[in-house]
């Protein structure tokens, strides 16, 4: 009866059995590409991915989205969730608990994909016995949790310089990752993007979802655009490059700007979207993802079935500076279609950060059809998060161009920014001219385009008017804005991880 | 028969020939007799002449019967009157494991309760028999709703993220607490009219016989039994009780409301009032009834005695539709045989329980509904009145309270649970070696759960809930069922050898025990109220609908006792055990333990003295272990399938994920250190007795669940064995005889309760800068706030607050904190631990009073120095500027506060909730015989939770986890009970 003692659960899988079978290794790639999505293995909360936080309020869109947005001039969020207010105000420390949602969120899905990857080697595979047709499967499944792997570790270099660091070679257990420095973590992430080019699939001949070479090079074009930051250097003519691979890869602009961001945008606004991160009301559910999103930004007065859900959360709106980015926007008149505003019952000035009529409110994303169809469920909308599409890699092209990388021409750059603006306008009366085109237009017209899909902090801190010379309501803690250290553009490695991981080391000024 | 009296005299013995005071002699069929003497003689006067049967019984020994002939005026001497000891059923001696211990041997802390003691009233749970009657043993039951389940904590637990549950073990069966579906408290289907004696195991030289389950102490409960030579007779109770809420939570009426909203509310606030008056609490809450009915019957058919018993409750809860039917019955066998060489033990029991949760959510939605809204206003929602969206669509605003009476009667909620728990135990004599018994006992205790969640699509509480199948939009309702079935099963056999040698007695055991734990739980689809799918039952990768997780311990043991003529008592114990739960190489824990005492009272200067008739001291010191962690495969590196709920879409089709689990291939036992130094006193013949007990426990290796290092594994936490804790006590009982007469008897019993648990090591590293583990339940409002924390140095769930700042008028100042740390702005540095939920203290109080017939008993129960963080209040503040087009009730406190935002986090809200409860106080009235002598009958009145004696501002202070968060009322109730015995 010692024997006994071995006990096996017959509902799960042990590794070995999970990679002999690529069907199976095809599911273990999916919950890669979930991570993003949901909070655990059942939806919308239970048998969390990670703990010490709520599941909900700790999913990686939803934190990314807060990280990118509240912290911004585009969007506030007045709950009285813990020390959620600091997250508004910039004044965060080493204990904030979003500050370590986030970290943790990236760092856990960083680990799954180096568990992926460990699994896959060709060594494993080659003892799995699987078919050439299977290997090769499974070769690209890979390369796809490289790209994810990636991505995250693009989050961290973004948002926390210099991390803990491990690859598929590191075993699971409890040993202590190395620090790596934000200069050498751009390097890896960069070398990691061109290794894969070859075994991703071309542009647009994926399954919808799943990230291809164009996502590869998005994601390059992202890191050379920004590497002044990471490491001090000039790539603007690498962003040319990758940014052009996409470019000519046959993504379309979707006629109808506000389809992006509609329940059914995976079909009709498929031709502009690069990668997304795919939700659904019945089978993918989660409180962060678009249910934060849709639900936080619809309170007041506004028609929750406008919106297709159930009932608004009344949490987040936007500042002034957004809303004045766009032409008449105040008097809710603007020419241009971007400008999607909620007005009745708001003031543009926020005087009172938790109250939710304090700000305009944002009417961009919703969980109905182009139709206007409501979603499969009012409360877990069916709306992707477009993470990557096309009009951002056109406007990271132009800016490159104006940075002054070669490759790409003034005349192209002004192309595409037009482009964009004949979207909003639904006419060429929105257009600039080449003696307009400088970074300060860039810059708003990234707001003005790409406002609410996570790109702010980044761009703020690209165009340095993330910590000083340039405020909004709140920052600094103080109504009118004030400027805030330097050392806010990143965030602090979080307390819990420095006491478990000696090897680390506190950014300055936390 | 010849008319006239006499008396009958004698002196009763026992074993030894000595004298034995205090054993009840009677004459069968009448009131005559009362208590041998201290040297053991009785006589009893006015005896009627004829023959009689002489009866004596006294506690732990095989009641006597004899028979004898009185002639009038005459004296009968009675002669040879001898008690034996009973092995199976000893109070004054002690259950303990694997065996029974004279009381005088025991070297270990242990305490029993027996059937006298037990508090008396409605007890549906097990537990609730002891409840402050033993000193370091806190019960805390989770709500006033029937059946809920208790906290259990013998010196207030060992372990930080493993169970600090104590292990059960019913008539020598341990029994799995996990928890069943259906029920909220698996302990709640055993009958307590079934129970004979609870023992409490508290040092580890006690329970380190149980090993790896005994870090947190050992109850054991001895169910009642038939007795050798017992003429048959029948036991009927009945016991009928009415309950009603003690309290309300303290909110705004209706008019008080408008008052607010009218005064600081906005436009589209003051739109959200009604006209109404309604006191919501008072709406869901009823004076509830209970009826619970037990037969038993006893005797002996030639060589077996048995017990039968058969029990029907039905108690109603506070909370309307809530109730709970349990039907119980048992059968115990202990023959007897082979000429005294086979002892046998059987006993079977059974429970079936309906229950019918109501609407619990109802509880927290009274408290916040609006008060100016009425009941009923014809929507389309059933008729209920419910909180509609702003924007005049019609809609429910999905932030706004539910009706609390919709959510009670718009669900069904049913359950219904069965167990059966049965061993068999051989207690052979070998022929082949004097002293020598071989024990064998299995047992199997099988439970089953199935319940239904039924809300129709009309109600608003899951009005939303909605999904299109081809096309076609279904929406609303649910419909669901659950069911979990556990199969565990025991197996049990030692070996005993009991010999004398010179001055010393040697008693041995060595044992081996295997014991299977084994799950199935159940998928089901998730559906709406017409049954259509919403998200299909999970599909497994074992091809069957149900999971069934399964744990297997294997165990050897042994123990010696050594008795150096009753004055020097040594005990050693050892035990092996192998649990499934972990890695071949980390699976076995090896727990020994070691105890002496020394008898004082054997000495030759004090055997004779009665005024100090007992005194002993204790030494003891033990390991234990603890591998109860909510997960059974910790060790294996698994991939987790996804419910379907949490799937990701790939092209056009929903995949279900793999994702692989974090584990830790090294994980092993935790394990406590204990050491125990305890005197056991009485003085005055017995009238003054009790025990002292201090201890220190270490714990390492503690399971804990930490923070890893980012990167390490596959999870952001891990349980692992990180940390430590110490825990230092001290507790003390005394019992006082204060009146010991025919007529006239009166007990008095105090037990009294300290210790300190800190934390002294969290992590692997040293961070100075690291302010622990946020820990303990998300509060209410908002998102995931937790208030508790474990740091190092510190009681384990400290509170973690902002000191209040107070203005001059002694109110708090809203979102006013201390700079505790002088930087200059107040923030997460800030704050500060303050107070934990441990009390530093708690008391236990009882009395027994009876004059002739007349009987009169209480208890009273004490916590000093337990804090409660009051979230009930934390959340009454009013949302001036709020727009989400919801308006929720207040408690009273805003009043004094007035606050516009939230203040979770101030300590404003951590209140002292010491409390003095009284838990039961019994007026009883023996009627004696009725019915030409053939009955007996006796009456009782019982009021329960009659009075809280507390500075606490919430409903109840006595909240486990130090979370205030709306509980169910623990009702008071008044019972009635009738005992008819024949």
């Amino acid at each position: 009866c010692i024997k006994d003692l071995d006990q096996t659960p017959s509902y799960e899988l042990t590794t070995d059995n999970v990679y002999k079978d690529p069907a199976r290794v095809k599911e273990v790639l999916a919950r890669l590409y979930a991570t993003l999505a949901v909070s655990g293995q059942t939806g919308p909360a239970g048998q969390p991915d990670i703990s010490g936080i709520d599941e909900g309020f700790s999913n990686y869109i939803r934190q990314y989205w807060m990280a990118q947005e509240i912290t911004t001039d585009e969007a506030i969020l007045g709950w009285a969730d813990g020390n959620l207010p600091d997250y508004n105000k910039l004044t965060w420390n080493a204990n904030n608990e979003f500050v370590r949602a986030m970290y943790d969120r990236i760092f856990y899905q960083i680990s799954l994909c180096n568990e992926f990857v460990r699994q896959t080697t060709d060594a494993k595979l080659g003892d799995y016995g699987y078919s050439s047709a299977e290997q090769t499967n499974v070769k690209q499944y890979r390369a796809e949790a490289r790209f994810l792997r990636a991505l995250s570790y693009y989050h961290a270099l973004d948002m926390f310089g210099n991390v803990p660091f491990a690859t598929e070679t590191f075993t699971v257990g409890k040993d202590k990752p190395q620090r790596i420095e934000r200069a050498a973590l751009f390097n890896y992430i960069e070398s990691e993007l061109k290794a894969i080019e070859g075994d991703l699939a071309a542009p647009r001949t994926n399954e919808f979802g799943r990230a291809d070479q164009a996502a590869a090079w998005t994601l390059l074009t992202k890191l050379y655009l920004n590497s002044n930051v990471y490491n001090g250097s000039n790539h603007n003519t690498d962003a040319i490059t990758y940014a052009n691979k996409v470019l000519n890869a046959g993504y379309t602009l979707t006629p109808n700007y506000a389809n992006l961001f509609k329940a059914d945008n995976s079909s009709v606004a498929a031709s502009e979207i690069i990668f997304p991160v795919r939700f659904d009301g019945v089978h993918t559910k989660s409180y962060g993802g678009m249910t934060f999103i849709i639900h936080a930004a619809v309170g007041g007065s506004m028609s929750a079935t406008d919106f297709g859900i159930d009932g608004g959360w009344g949490g987040t709106r936007t500042k002034k500076n957004l809303v004045n980015l766009f032409p008449n926007a105040a008097t809710g008149t603007s020419p241009d279609k971007r400008a999607m505003f909620y007005t009745a019952g708001q003031t543009l000035e926020i005087n009172d950060l938790p109250t939710f009529t304090d700000g305009y409110a944002i009417t961009k994303f919703k969980n109905v059809s182009s139709t206007n169809a409501p979603g499969s469920n009012p409360t877990f909308p069916d709306t992707d998060f477009p993470m990557f599409r096309l009009a951002d890699v056109q406007l990271m092209y132009a800016e490159a161009v104006v940075r002054g990388g070669t490759g790409g021409s003034t005349t192209t750059a002004l192309g595409y920014i037009n482009a964009l603006r004949q979207r909003a306008y639904g006419n060429t009366s929105g257009n600039i001219t080449a003696a307009d085109l400088n970074l300060n237009l860039i810059l708003d017209e990234r707001g003005r385009e790409l406002y609410w899909e996570g790109h702010r902090r980044t761009d703020l801190i690209r165009f340095g008017k993330y910590t000083t010379g340039y405020n909004w309501p709140f920052k600094g803690g103080v109504r009118v804005g004030a400027d805030v250290p330097a050392t806010r553009a990143l965030f602090p490695i979080p307390t819990t991880d420095l006491t478990a991981n000696p090897n680390l080391q506190q950014n300055a000024g936390y | 028969y010849a008319q006239g009296i006499g008396t009958v005299s004698g002196r009763v013995l026992d074993e030894k020939g000595e004298g034995m005071p205090g054993v009840t002699v009677i004459i069968e069929g009448t009131n005559l007799g009362g208590s041998t003497n201290s040297d053991g003689s009785f006589s009893i006067q006015n005896v009627p002449s004829g023959p009689h049967t002489l009866v004596m019984s006294f506690v732990g020994y095989t009641t006597q019967r004899q028979s004898i002939s009185v002639t009038a005026g005459q004296n009968t001497a009675v002669s040879n009157l001898t008690l034996s000891e009973n092995t199976t059923l000893l109070n004054e001696a002690v259950v303990i494991g694997y065996g029974t211990q004279r009381k005088q041997d025991v070297t270990g802390a242990v305490e029993q309760v027996s059937t006298k003691q037990f508090v008396q009233g409605q007890i549906t749970n097990p537990e609730q028999l002891v409840q402050g009657k033993v000193a370091g043993l806190q019960i805390t039951t989770n709500s006033g709703a029937p059946g809920a389940g208790s906290n259990i904590r013998i010196r207030g637990g060992a372990s930080l993220n493993a169970s600090n549950d104590p292990l059960v073990v019913i008539d020598g069966v341990p029994v799995d607490n996990r928890g069943l579906s259906g029920t909220s408290n698996p302990l709640s289907l055993i009958n307590p009219n079934d129970i004979e004696s609870v023992t409490v195991l508290k040092d580890a030289s006690s329970t380190a016989i149980y090993g790896s389950r005994a870090s947190n102490g050992v109850i054991l409960v001895t169910t009642k039994k038939g007795l050798q030579g017992d003429k048959f007779s029948v036991n009927v109770s009945s016991q009928n009780s009415v309950s009603e809420a003690r309290d309300y939570v303290d909110v705004l009426n209706g008019s008080e409301f408008r008052a607010v909203v009218n005064g600081i509310g906005n436009a589209s606030q003051k739109a959200l009032l009604g006209n109404s008056s309604t006191d919501w609490q008072r709406e869901i809450y009823r004076t509830a009834q209970t009826t619970d009915n037990n037969v038993s019957l006893t005797g002996s058919i030639g060589a077996v005695p048995y017990r039968l018993s058969g029990g029907y409750l039905d108690q109603e809860g506070l909370l309307l539709k809530n109730d709970l039917k349990r039907y119980t019955s048992s059968l115990s066998l202990t023959p007897v045989l082979l000429n005294g060489n086979l002892k046998v033990d059987v006993n079977v029991k059974g429970s079936w329980v309906d229950n019918n949760f109501s609407g619990q959510g109802a509880i927290g939605s009274a408290a916040n509904a609006n008060p100016t809204l009425p009941v009923f206003n014809n929507s389309p929602f059933g008729g209920y009145t419910e909180v509609l969206a702003t924007d005049g669509s019609g809609q429910l605003n999905t932030l706004g309270v539910r009706n609390p009476l919709g959510l009670i009667n718009q669900r069904r909620d049913r359950s219904t649970v069965k167990r059966g728990l049965g061993n068999i135990q051989l207690d052979y004599k070998l022929p082949f070696l004097e002293g020598l018994r071989a024990n064998l006992n299995l047992g199997a205790d099988l439970q089953q759960g199935r319940g239904t969640v039924f809300v129709p699509d009309y109600a608003a509480s899951d009005y939303f809930r909605q999904v299109q199948v081809n096309g076609v939009t279904y929406r609303g309702g649910l419909n669901n069922q659950y069911a979990q079935d556990k199969v565990n099963k025991l197996m049990e056999a030692y070996l005993a050898y009991d010999r004398q040698l010179g001055i010393g007695r040697f008693n041995l055991i060595a044992g081996h025990s295997y014991q299977s734990f084994r799950d199935k739980n159940y998928v089901f689809s998730d559906n709406l109220a017409d049954g259509t799918i919403l998200t299909a039952a999970s599909s497994l990768l074992n091809n069957e609908n149900y999971r069934d997780p399964r744990y297997v311990l294997v165990s050897f043991f042994g123990r010696a006792n050594y008795n150096i003529n009753d004055k020097y008592l040594l005990t050693a114990t050892f035990r092996a055990d192998g649990s499934s739960r972990f890695s071949e190489d980390n699976r076995w824990g090896y727990f020994p333990s070691a105890s002496a005492a020394w008898r004082i009272k054997g000495e030759d200067f004090l055997k004779n003295s009665t005024a100090i008739s007992e005194l002993k001291l204790r030494l003891g010191y033990g390991q234990t272990g603890q591998q109860d962690i909510g997960d059974l495969y910790p060790y294996l590196a698994r991939y987790t399938y996804s419910e379907n709920t949490a799937q990701y879409q790939i092209g056009g089709n929903f995949s279900n994920t793999l994702r692989a689990a974090a584990y830790d291939e090294n994980i092993k036992w935790e394990t406590t250190e204990t050491f125990n130094a305890g005197l056991d006193y009485g003085f005055l013949d017995g009238r003054l007795y009790g025990a002292v007990d201090v201890y220190q426990r270490k714990t390492t290796d503690l399971l804990n669940t930490v923070p890893l290092p980012a990167l390490s594994n596959l999870s952001n936490v891990l349980t692992t064995n990180v940390g430590s804790l110490e825990n230092k006590g001290v507790e003390a009982s005394l019992n006082v005889d204060v009146a010991r007469s025919e007529k006239f008897n009166w007990t008095l019993n105090a037990n009294m309760t300290a210790y300190r648990i800190k934390i002294t090591q969290l992590s692997n590293s040293s961070n100075p800068e690291y302010v622990g583990d946020l820990t303990g339940d998300a509060i209410a409002g908002g998102v995931g706030n937790r208030v508790q924390i474990n740091t190092v140095g510190y009681t384990p769930f400290s509170y973690y607050v902002y000191q209040q700042v107070y203005g001059t008028d002694g109110k708090p100042l809203e979102g006013v904190y201390v700079d505790r740390n002088g930087d200059g702005t107040v923030d997460s540095k800030d704050l500060y631990r303050y107070k934990s939920r441990t009390p530093t203290a708690s008391f236990g109080f009882g009395s027994n009073l009876s004059y002739g017939k007349a009987s009169l008993a209480f208890t009273l129960r004490s916590n000093i120095g337990n804090y409660v963080y009051n979230n009930v209040r934390s959340q009454a503040f009013f949302p001036a500027g709020g727009s989400n087009g919801v308006i929720s009730n207040l408690n009273r406190d805003f009043l004094t506060t007035g606050f516009t935002t939230a203040q979770y986090f101030s300590d404003y809200y951590v209140e002292n909730a010491s409390f003095l409860r009284m838990e039961n106080l019994t007026l009883g009235y023996n009627f004696g015989n009725i019915y030409n002598d053939k009955a007996n009958l006796r009456l009782s009145l019982a009021a329960q939770n009659l009075f809280v004696i507390t500075k606490y501002k919430g409903l109840d202070p006595e909240v486990f986890s130090g979370l205030d968060n709306n509980i169910y009322p623990r009702p008071r109730t008044i019972t009635l009970g009738l005992n008819i015995g024949f």
